[in-house]
């Protein structure tokens, strides 16, 4: 029978295509479960789990702590703003200090990219990472692939676009990861200054123009611009970029072909899409939150598997 | 590694046409009664039953649903490999109805506990029954016993019985195997 290649998620790229879709088979079933009457199993029911926290984030954290629910865990959270952090107690002091409760698994969102990395060659848990600073979001990226999978068939062959804040977003890195992983083919769109030089060597294809973008592609994942990581002025003004890189119906309509819109979230309406986009029947942003939940189970219950 | 036969087609053929015949007895229309076949090898069973009732009994309608109990299993972690699901398939309602759960081969017993479990993510039976075609007795782990069976077996430890399914195997057959 499959398993997982790794003890810990820490990003996609240290995942393989198989991987993936025994994620993506696992969490297939986990769907069906969410969607019963009772959507609880008692599988995990003898595992704990720390969600440490040390940067806001309420989808996420609420999708993790659901699905840890519902597969039966006992869930304990940390966040980092009510702790002894502020005190200035190290990484390692205060995961460590959670493990001795006997914890099994630990969830973190850290604001450094290489947190998780540096924890789990120190802590004996499975670590899930749940974002790094601008480094990797892996369950996010395996939701959108699982999406873009149930909308449009397969996620080979598929053309996708992403927008946006490259440079700062997690998201996007680790998306690129899972899509070039499944066979899709990639260009990232966005101002410039948002763009990481030698982002190619990913092998993606760079594009500046939105609306050839859009025309090339199947799938839009439009990116929130995350005003709280930037440092410098980037683009003029945030009216600037809604001309250039916000999508709104009349944009979409002018293209010969239905594409499909997806946002990781949070959404700036009016920003980076409209609200009449963002609530489309072209867009799956509503699916995508569904989607993580199974998808979070479908993790958490492979990685638990190998805990003995 | 030897094994036998212990059932051959023409008489899996006779002991589900008599299960059937049992259950017809028991729930004559099955407007209240639903079969579960337990995934992944009770669904053939419970196919084949279905089959049997609706095409030679006159049978108008029985609602068949697959049930996976992966996820319910108490031998999460303890084996050496992860458990792997398979696919739940009920489209209907079994609050109040009769459940009649089905299996190939009863052997501890752990299963059906699963599947008990499992069942009640469904709503709330009126009733559950359980229909196994081989009975291994003197191996049961809990206190489970089948209300309908096709042919009781007394098979040592060290030894397994295999069920062979035309639609999955190529031919109807059960095998008794010693390890």
């Amino acid at each position: 029978m499959a398993e997982l290649s790794v003890k810990h998620l820490l990003g996609i790229k240290y995942l393989n295509e198989n991987d993936i879709q025994l994620i993506f088979e696992t969490a297939d079933h986990f769907k069906e479960v969410i969607n019963r009457s009772i959507k609880k199993v008692p599988s995990l029911r003898d595992i704990t789990i720390a969600n440490i926290f040390f940067e806001n984030s309420t989808r996420t954290k609420l999708s993790f702590e659901l699905a840890e629910k519902r597969l039966s865990a006992d869930v304990i959270n940390f966040s980092a703003a009510q702790s002894s952090v502020k005190k200035g107690e190290t990484l390692i002091d205060t995961v460590n200090n959670i493990l001795s409760m006997k914890v099994d698994m630990v969830v973190m969102r850290h604001p450094n990219p290489g947190a998780g990395i540096f924890l789990s060659k120190h802590v004996n848990a499975s670590i899930v990472n749940a974002g790094d600073g601008a480094h990797e979001h892996p369950t996010q990226a395996l939701l959108d692939s699982y999406s873009i999978r149930e909308k449009l068939g397969d996620v080979a062959g598929k053309n996708v676009v992403i927008v946006g804040d490259i440079l700062h977003s997690r998201v996007a890195l680790s998306n690129i990861f899972a899509l070039k992983l499944q066979g899709a083919n990639v260009k990232v769109c966005g101002p410039k200054t948002l763009l990481p030089k030698h982002i190619e060597s990913l092998g993606v294809e760079v594009e500046t123009d939105l609306r050839k973008a859009l025309n090339w592609c199947d799938v839009a994942n439009m990116l929130r611009i995350q005003n709280e990581r930037l440092d410098i002025s980037y683009f003029p003004t945030t009216r600037e970029y809604t001309q250039q890189f916000g999508v709104n119906k009349k944009l979409l309509n002018s293209l010969d072909k239905e594409i499909v819109i997806m946002h990781p979230g949070p959404i700036n309406r009016g920003v980076e899409i409209t609200s009449d986009v963002a609530d489309s029947k072209q867009s799956i942003i509503l699916n995508q939150v569904e989607n993580g939940v199974a998808i979070r189970m479908a993790v958490i219950y492979l990685l638990a598997s190998k805990i003995k | 590694m030897s094994q036998k036969v212990l059932l051959s087609e023409k008489e899996i053929n006779i002991i589900l046409h008599r299960l059937a015949c049992q259950l017809l007895e028991n729930h004559l229309d099955f407007k209240d009664t639903v079969l579960i076949g337990i995934q992944p090898r009770g669904t053939f069973v419970a196919d084949r039953l279905t089959k049997i009732l609706k095409e030679e009994y006159g049978v108008k309608e029985i609602k068949l649903g697959f049930l996976d109990i992966t996820f319910y299993r108490d031998d999460f972690r303890r084996g050496d490999k992860t458990l792997e699901a398979t696919k739940t398939k009920i489209d209907f309602l079994i609050e109040d109805k009769k459940v009649v759960l089905v299996d190939d081969v009863l052997y501890t017993g752990r299963s059906i506990r699963s599947a008990l479990t499992a069942i009640q993510s469904f709503g709330r039976p009126s009733e559950i029954e359980l229909l196994t075609l081989i009975d291994r007795r003197f191996s049961r782990h809990l206190p489970i016993q089948p209300n309908y069976r096709g042919r009781q077996v007394d098979a040592i430890n060290n030894e397994k019985v295999k069920v062979l399914w035309k639609e999955n195997d190529g031919e109807d057959v059960i095998y008794l195997i010693n390890k």
